[in-house]
Formats: C-alpha cells, sequence, structure tokens
C-alpha cells in the first residue's frame, strides 16, 4: 500500500512536468499613426514559450522581419531607427498572472495580466499589459494582447524633421497561437 | 520484493530533471537561418554620376533630378557656375528586386537615356555566401539636337539617325564591406556608333571606381573616378597644354559628393568635372580639369514613389487582416 502510493507520487513529476507551449508563427503589428503619415508593419515570425505550470513566458521576434508596405520604409526602419544590425531582436520575459496547468486546458476566455521586461533597441523597460487567453475545445490556445509603447522609452531617436510623422506612443498588438511542445 | 522497486526507480530516473535554463525559448529548438541580403551598400542607385549596385526595389518608381551648374573657372560674372545650368530629368523603376530600368532626359545636348540593370549576384551574409553583388548596366543615349545643331553637322554630309546614339556597357562590382563603408568597381565599354576623327576609337574602355563612407546615420561622402585606358579619346581641337594628355582634349570624370537622406528623398550634392549625366557623356565626354576649377557644383534629388507592393508569403494559418 505504501508502496503503491510511493509508486504514484513519484509519478506526479512527469505529469506537470510537459506543460511547455509554444509557437515560432507569433504575429506581431504595430502602428504609428499621425495626421501627417501613417505607419505600419507585421512580424509574422515571432517566437513565444510559455511554462503553463510556472506562467512563465518568452517572447522574441527578429526586427527585420517586419514587412511594411513600402520597402523603403522598411530600409529606413532597420537602418535609421532601429539599427537592427546592432541589434537584430525584440524580446520580452516575464509571467502571466493567474497561468496555471489546469487554467491552459479549461476551455473559454481567460482574462489574465502579464508583467514583465520588454527589450527593443537594446533597452530594457518593464511592461505590464492585460492578455487573452482562449482556450478553445479542440485544444487550441491563442494568447492577444495590445499595449503601447514610447519610442524614446527604448532611446530610438528621431530627428526634428519627421517627428510630426511619427506618433509619440506606437500601438502594439500581439497575437500567438500556442501548441503544446 | 525487488522486480517491484526497479520500474519505482525507473520511473523516478525517467522523470525530467527541473533544470535551470537560460531560456524557455531554447525549448523551440534551432531555428533554421533565414537568407539575408546585404541591403543599404549605397543610399540611392547612383554613386554620383554613374550607378551604384544599389537598384530600385521592386514595384518601386523613382524620379530623379539632377542638375549641374556652370564651370566654377567661369568666375564671378557667371556667380561662378550658379548662373548656367544642364539638367536631366529621369525615372527608374524596379520591375524586380533585382531588374531595373529607367529612361531620362538631359538638356545637354537634348539627349534622351535609357538603361537595364540586372542584378546578377547578391551580396549575403547570413543563411548563404556570396561575398559581393555582381550587376549588369547596359544603357543608350540618343541626341534630338535638330539636325543643323548636331555637332558634326556638315550641309554636305548625310545625316544618319544612328550616328546620334552611343551605348554603354558596364560590370558593376562591389561589396558593403560594414555599415559605414561600400566600395565598387565598375569596368565597362562605352560605344559611340559615330567618332570625331580615324584617331579616335569608336569603343572606349574604362573602370570606374565608386564608394561611400557613411558620416551619419542619413549622411554619406561618396567619391567617384572613371579611368578612360589611355589613346582612345582625342578632341577636335586640343589646346596646347593639353597635347601630351593621355586622351588629349578629354579628361577623367572625378566627382565627389554628400548624399543626405530625409524620409523618401535622397539628396545628393557633390563637385563634378564632368558636364553631363548620362554615360557616354561623362565617360568619354569629360573636359573638365579639376586643378584649373572647371568643377561644376551639382546635385541629384531622388524621390520614391511605391506603385506597388509585391505580394510577401505568408506563412499558413495567419490571417491578413481581422485582428
Amino acid at each position: 500500500m505504501l508502496r503503491n502510493t510511493f509508486m504514484l507520487l513519484a509519478m506526479v513529476p512527469l505529469l506537470t512536468a510537459a506543460q511547455k507551449y509554444g509557437t515560432r508563427n507569433g504575429q506581431l503589428q504595430f502602428r504609428s499613426e499621425t495626421p501627417l503619415e501613417t505607419i505600419e508593419a507585421e512580424n509574422f515570425k515571432g517566437t513565444c514559450v510559455l511554462d503553463a505550470s510556472t506562467g512563465a513566458i518568452e517572447f522574441m521576434a527578429l526586427i527585420k522581419g517586419f514587412q511594411f508596405e513600402k520597402a523603403l520604409m522598411q530600409e529606413h526602419f532597420n537602418e535609421n531607427y532601429m539599427e537592427s544590425d546592432k541589434f537584430p531582436k525584440a524580446s520580452f520575459k516575464g509571467t502571466v498572472d493567474g497561468m496555471s496547468a489546469e487554467l491552459i486546458t479549461r476551455p473559454g476566455r481567460h482574462d489574465l495580466t502579464v508583467n514583465g521586461e520588454l527589450t527593443i533597441h537594446g533597452v530594457t523597460k518593464p511592461l505590464s499589459t492585460p492578455v487573452t487567453v482562449e482556450v478553445q475545445p479542440t485544444g487550441a490556445t491563442v494568447a492577444e494582447c495590445g499595449f503601447i509603447i514610447l519610442p524614446e522609452d527604448h532611446d530610438i531617436a528621431i530627428p526634428g524633421m519627421v517627428r510630426d510623422n511619427i506618433a509619440k506612443e506606437i500601438h502594439v498588438k500581439v497575437k500567438a497561437e500556442l501548441q503544446k511542445l | 520484493m525487488r522486480a517491484r522497486s526497479v520500474p519505482f526507480l525507473f520511473l523516478v530516473l525517467v522523470a525530467p530533471a527541473v533544470s535551470a535554463q537560460d531560456s524557455l525559448l531554447d525549448l523551440l529548438g534551432e531555428e533554421e537561418e533565414t537568407k539575408e541580403y546585404s541591403t543599404a551598400s549605397f543610399k540611392t542607385t547612383r554613386v554620383i554620376n554613374g550607378h551604384s549596385l544599389e537598384n530600385t526595389s521592386h514595384g518601386v518608381l523613382d524620379f530623379r533630378i539632377g542638375h549641374r551648374f556652370g564651370f566654377l573657372s567661369e568666375g564671378v560674372e557667371e556667380m561662378f557656375g550658379l548662373d548656367q545650368a544642364t539638367i536631366r530629368l529621369g525615372f527608374d523603376y524596379g520591375v524586380t528586386d533585382r531588374l531595373a530600368v529607367g529612361f531620362g532626359r538631359s538638356s545637354f545636348q537634348k539627349t534622351i537615356d535609357g538603361f537595364a540593370k540586372y542584378k546578377l549576384l547578391r551580396q549575403c551574409h547570413s543563411g548563404c555566401s556570396m561575398p559581393i553583388t555582381l550587376s549588369l548596366f547596359a544603357g543608350t543615349s540618343i541626341t534630338t539636337l535638330t539636325k543643323e545643331k548636331l555637332p558634326w553637322y556638315a550641309e554636305e554630309r548625310e545625316d544618319y539617325f544612328t550616328h546620334r546614339m552611343a551605348y554603354a556597357f558596364q560590370v558593376i562590382v562591389g561589396r558593403k564591406f560594414s555599415e559605414g563603408f561600400s566600395l565598387q568597381l565598375m569596368p565597362g565599354l562605352v560605344h559611340r556608333n559615330l567618332v570625331r576623327t580615324d584617331e579616335e576609337e569608336n569603343d572606349v574602355l574604362n573602370v570606374g571606381a565608386g564608394g561611400r563612407v557613411k558620416l551619419t546615420k542619413r549622411v554619406t561622402l561618396n567619391a567617384e573616378y572613371f579611368y578612360v585606358l589611355p589613346g582612345q579619346l582625342r578632341a577636335a581641337i586640343v589646346p596646347e597644354d593639353r597635347l601630351d594628355d593621355p586622351n588629349p582634349g578629354f579628361k577623367n570624370s572625378l566627382s565627389v559628393g554628400l548624399d543626405i537622406e530625409t524620409g523618401g528623398h535622397v539628396f545628393q550634392v557633390h563637385l563634378t568635372n564632368s558636364t553631363a549625366m548620362y554615360e557616354r557623356g561623362f565617360i568619354t565626354e569629360t573636359t573638365g580639369d579639376w586643378l584649373d576649377g572647371e568643377i561644376h557644383i551639382g546635385f541629384n534629388i531622388s524621390r520614391v514613389f511605391t506603385l506597388h507592393r509585391p505580394k510577401q508569403p505568408q506563412p499558413p494559418g495567419s490571417k491578413e487582416e481581422g485582428w
């Protein structure tokens, strides 16, 4: 009896260990809107990993992966503003409050908060934002969030001449369809 | 008893160890390396007069205005050349990312020019390995001056249309050595259907060199030189002090300038001894001597319009819009 209980307890780590979800095709979109110009770009190759048992989450996207309507805008974004040869990645590391191994298997829409640190252009700043995690009956898990970042927070220099073309607040949207790893 | 404890031990051993990981993302494994081609080795598709190894992007129209004032040596009376001007207006278009075409018209000798430029090899530093960019350039120029105004006009001569034409061919090979430095070589040939005298060659061999150094994120220093092999050109009338020149009456084109980039424009301001802005003109018909002050202040303006954006490949499962 004792031995059986012991054996059962020993299996518990096996049951909870594999609670990692992730994707290589996370979608990011950012948008700067001013009366003079709208600048927006999308990245379909964000990588994300979530450990449902601890709530730890990490997200990474290559700056050169952002696609613009205009080739020249994409070139300037990389060469002049983001300096993507020096800082090739934007990354986020944090925890999803309220996440648990149980929650991620419970179908429905869950409104949670993610807290962590966002690193862009080599500068790290804290970021806290609500995130919606939708667990579908099929088992697919979609996490979505939106937040605002300020270019100056990440030392992105904007010359005076184009100051009015770029919004002070950039709207960012992130959507990731997580698969069990 | 032993038989039972073996499976138990096995389970304990198999239970994954909680190791301190550097990053959760490591769980996704190695990413496939995406091919990354070098971009922006020059701020625009011209070094100064000659073509750079950059092409106009796919679906993009580049409106180019080229302006050269007169020679500085004209002195105060001509306001050091500012009172005189020659202009070229042109359009370049990116048919694909590799192929660009363009045409333009210069006020100098009322010349229309057209070209096609094909990027054969692209410098690639990640996911593939190619140390240089190599482009093939072919251009043609036609002077549209009325018959009587042609420099070779004579009443008794038959005016052949083909005499107005010239062709230029170049191989542009270069490399972006670093974020701040790019260099290219342009060996080429200019073919003139009609030349002044028997002593001149119809096929003029030349080698150009061009480079740029980035001064700030948006300003670069460019320089360009075209070396014409000696013994190929001779002016109809050669000034005494130039009789011993390798190509009497003509000089090699030397230009130096700044590229200033602002949003959708690139503004190039420079000093050059060449008056014309098409290959036949600046390679084989440059007469200005830098040491005599026969230098033009000039500028090029490039304004880029995106006519259409080529379809980007989308990964499966992503939607175009709605999120």
